[in-house]
């Protein structure tokens, strides 16, 4: 029964389809020798063309406004291909009154072109000189526009033209079509419309308010979502030092290199991949374990080797992981040299993702606070089910009974400072997208993911979540009215003076760290 | 104790006659070059800076990873001297503002400052200000008995928020240029040797008035409550001692130093700019004490030369190794050496600490 129903409409959508298209086509074909006769017949030729708005008649009509459009021998018409007409074909010439019929019908067609850069820009021509006479063209293209920021622009230009209109009534509807958008565009042209209208002033600015709140609403959503990605790259930077530093009481100064290494993993990775085209679209998704396992490697090496000498001793431990940042620094600016790195980001995470409501997101910062979201719940899997978690949490609270029942504690403490640095290298490959890669890209983060750390509450994965999101937030909060440099400062002081308050941070932890 | 004091006496000595020798004809054997004796005033200066972190972290158990913004503000205080003195000699020729100001629209001097055309108002500021700021933050920090790193990390994040402030232009301290182009001090022409060389000696008794200052105090009772804070502060909080306040009134009195150095340094080198304000800056500093050896004064003297003697060399022969190298010494120093140069010394010697 349903199926028979679903081919009865498609059959009739079909028939529909084929009983319109001839017609139209018929038209097309009919009205192109009109193209040939006298200036009078081609103007009206070239405005009715316009009016049909068929997407093939826009070569035709350009070549005949470049004077390269040819009558051939047989009465049929076509452009110009190649330098020289072809035999016994004779060039057709217009007036100055065919050129401005052909500007406008030029403009109103490239509203239906196939090019979606030639439609967003017919319909800022549009936009530019409102004239009701556009109406029922914009009306007509908008009913088969599919792309939505287009379609904005084009309701952008209907609401123009409706206001430019004569009549009452089309005036109405374009201050309700502008209203009902949210563009600061829309709002000028509803206040210049308010000078020239004293009758619609009420409905007028009843829009703009309805534009006003709009507005608000988006770039309080926009700066939520800056906040948000600001809060993304925090929490993963501070991630890993929450590990080293709460878990293990261990000042990573380090940290910020373990970073900036993770990015040029991703260079290095992105370069290897370049040489095998198969691997090509993969750079990135291999760039992940690669920087994790490359960073861990290094912060393994660097506890056995280094701070294993130095437990119980925090400030030696500061030092001493300065002299191998500043090292490793040094060692990578020789190596791949002092200038910025280029990382191309994969298709899928480059433009603006639009959001209902007009707010625009850049897709990669979209992708970095997924990508967070799904370190933590990675790392929290880690410490809470595995059996290295376990026998992580077991030495952290009591170091000599773990022992005594068999975890062998060093070990353990070797990999837990593994994990933590292999975060930083995810933070790296994070970061690689948004920033520059060069050999300082970790200094500029490494202050900012201690503020996190001491602000959230040292050792608590839970304190550096909202420890990071909150700093992201305040910070691009307060930007706006303060600057970028300022806003941190303020911040900066700000977190000094809520320790003051609580000097643990806002989630303070039991554990080796607490005890300090 | 006589052969150290004799040594020390030695290598004052000769300190002292470096200028001497400058001031000899250039064809002389003894002629000592304009460079060295620039480099090694300016040494005398991260010397006292030097004994100052040792004051604080060697006497008191008090890591600052801030003591270069003490430093940089001591340059900016008697920086903002040296450009009120330039006067109408600078590029845009304007009787009261420098040049920077000019160039940024300014209409007048903005009021703080205010008093630095004189040079007892600029150099009491030198010592004020540093000290005000330790007082507050100290006042903070010690109250809520904020310790060890977290006390470090605090004061690296207040050194990083004033090199941010101070890169901004409209802050009136002339943005990332910082000031230059100094022209004279106290009626002296900047440039020339006797300048130069009376900046030395006093940069040189300075060293000399802290270090007999430092050393006084760290035998006082006061200097061994302090002590006996680095080492168990709670213990010393049950006996009744105020912790607070002590460690507080040593953190201004090692700012106040680190300021008094950085006054020195700036007419010697010419320029203070916000890259002075760096956290790198502040932690090289702890690394001269540490590798000398801290909680000796004579150590952080020590410390401050060689390593930035090191360095001088290094950057000169191989600028690339010179990060590498500095940071090699960041790692053997807390490994191998603890006790620093110094502890070193007295083992081969086999003197008692």
């Amino acid at each position: 029964m349903l199926p028979s129903l679903l081919l009865r409409c498609l059959g009739l959508f079909f028939g529909l389809v084929l009983l319109l298209s001839p017609a139209r086509a018929q038209d097309f074909d009919a009205l192109l020798p009109g193209l040939a006769g006298g200036f009078a017949q081609q103007a009206e030729t070239v405005e009715r063309l316009g009016a049909l708005g068929d997407p093939r008649a826009i070569p035709l009509l350009q070549a005949l406004a470049d004077a390269r459009l040819l009558r051939m021998a047989d009465g049929r018409i076509v452009a110009q291909e190649g330098a020289a007409p072809p035999e016994g074909a004779s060039l057709i010439r217009i007036n100055n009154r065919v050129r401005v019929a052909l500007r406008g019908a030029l403009g109103r067609l490239q509203l239906v072109s196939p090019e979606p850069a030639e439609r967003l820009r017919a319909a800022d021509a549009i936009l530019r000189n409102r004239s009701a006479d556009d109406i029922p063209l914009l009306e007509a293209a908008l009913a088969r526009e599919p792309r939505a920021d287009i379609r904005a622009r084009m309701e952008l230009a209907l609401g123009g033209a409706r206001l430019a209109s004569a009549e009452q009534a089309a005036k109405r509807a374009g201050i309700a079509t502008l209203g009902a958008s949210s563009s600061p565009e829309a709002r000028n042209l509803l206040l210049a419309a308010r000078a020239a209208n004293p009758d619609l002033t009420a409905e007028i600015e009843t829009a703009v308010a309805a534009i006003d709140r709009r507005l608000q609403m988006r770039r309080a959503a926009e700066t939520f979502f800056q906040g948000l990605s600001l809060g993304s790259v925090l929490l993963l930077a501070a991630l890993g030092l929450a590990i080293t530093f709460g878990v293990m009481g261990v000042i990573n100064m380090a940290h910020g290199e373990f970073v900036m290494i993770g990015a040029y993993v991703t260079v290095v990775v992105q370069e290897i991949c370049r040489d095998i085209p198969a691997l090509q679209p993969y750079a990135l998704p291999l760039a992940i374990p690669a920087a994790f396992l490359v960073t861990a490697a290094i912060g393994a090496a660097m506890e056995r080797g280094l701070i294993r000498h130095l437990y119980g001793r925090p400030l030696e431990t500061l030092l001493l992981t300065f002299g191998v940042g500043m090292v490793l620094q040094q060692v990578v600016r020789l190596t791949f040299g002092a200038q910025n790195r280029e990382v191309i980001s994969p298709d899928w995470m480059m433009g603006t993702l639009i959001l209902p409501g007009g707010v625009a997101i850049t897709q990669n910062r979209a992708w970095i606070i997924l990508f967070s979201i799904a370190v933590l719940l990675a790392t929290l899997a880690a410490i809470r089910l595995t059996r290295f978690g376990l026998e992580m949490r077991a030495v952290v609270q009591n170091r000599r009974i773990a022992a005594t029942m068999g975890i062998r504690t060093g070990r353990v403490d070797a990999m837990t400072f593994a994990f933590g640095s292999g975060i930083a290298g995810l933070a790296g490959v994070a970061l690689s997208q948004i920033d520059n890669v060069s050999p300082n890209l970790g200094t500029g983060y490494i202050i900012d993911s201690f503020m996190v750390v001491v602000f959230g509450g040292v050792g608590s994965l839970m304190g550096t979540l909202i420890g990071a999101f909150t700093l992201g937030l305040v910070n691009k909060v307060l930007e706006p009215y303060a600057g970028v440099v300022l806003a941190k400062v303020l911040l900066l002081v700000g977190i000094m003076l809520f320790i003051q308050r609580r000097p643990k941070g806002l989630f303070a932890l039991k554990g080796r760290a607490a005890d300090q | 104790m006589n052969t150290r004091r004799l040594i020390l006496l030695g290598f004052i000595a000769v300190l002292a006659a470096l200028p001497l020798l400058n001031l000899l004809p250039e064809e002389h054997p003894l002629h000592v070059s304009d460079f060295l004796v620039s480099i090694i005033g300016k040494w005398i200066c991260y010397a006292i800076l030097a004994l100052a972190l040792d004051l604080a972290w060697g006497y008191a158990g008090i890591l600052s990873l801030g003591h270069g913004a003490f430093f940089a503000l001591g340059g900016y205080a008697i920086g903002m001297h040296l450009m009120r003195l330039i006067g109408p000699r600078g590029v845009y020729g304007h009787p009261v503002l420098p040049d920077f100001m000019v160039f940024l629209g300014y209409t007048e001097l903005p009021w703080y400052w205010l008093g630095f055309d004189w040079f007892i108002f600029a150099f009491a500021m030198a010592l004020i200000v540093p000290g005000l700021l330790a007082g507050i933050v100290g006042y903070l920090a010690f109250r809520s008995r904020i310790t060890g790193v977290y006390l470090s990390i605090i004061t690296q994040a207040l050194t990083y928020a004033l090199m941010l402030a101070f890169f901004r232009n409209d802050m009136g301290f002339g943005g990332n240029n910082g000031f230059t182009d100094f022209k004279e001090l106290l009626g002296m022409p900047l440039n020339s040797g006797h300048t130069r060389a009376i900046l030395f000696y006093a940069s040189l008794v300075a060293l000399i008035l802290v270090f007999l200052m430092c050393g006084a105090l760290t035998r006082t009772k006061y200097g061994r409550v302090l002590t006996a804070i680095r080492d168990a502060e709670s213990r010393v909080r049950f006996l009744g001692y105020d912790t607070t306040r002590h460690k507080l009134f040593v953190f201004v009195l090692s700012a106040m130093i680190a300021g008094l150095a950085g006054a020195l340094y700036v007419p010697q080198v010419g320029i203070i700019n916000p890259s002075e304000f760096s956290p790198g800056n502040s932690i090289e500093a702890v690394v001269w004490v540490a590798f000398g050896g801290r909680g000796t004064l004579v150590g952080a003297v020590l410390g401050a030369f060689s390593v930035n003697a090191l360095k001088t060399w290094l950057t000169s022969v191989a600028p690339d190794l010179w990060l590498i190298v500095l940071g090699c010494l960041f790692i053997a120093v807390p490994l191998l050496l603890p006790k620093g140069l110094i502890g070193l010394i007295r083992r081969r010697g086999g003197a008692k600490p």
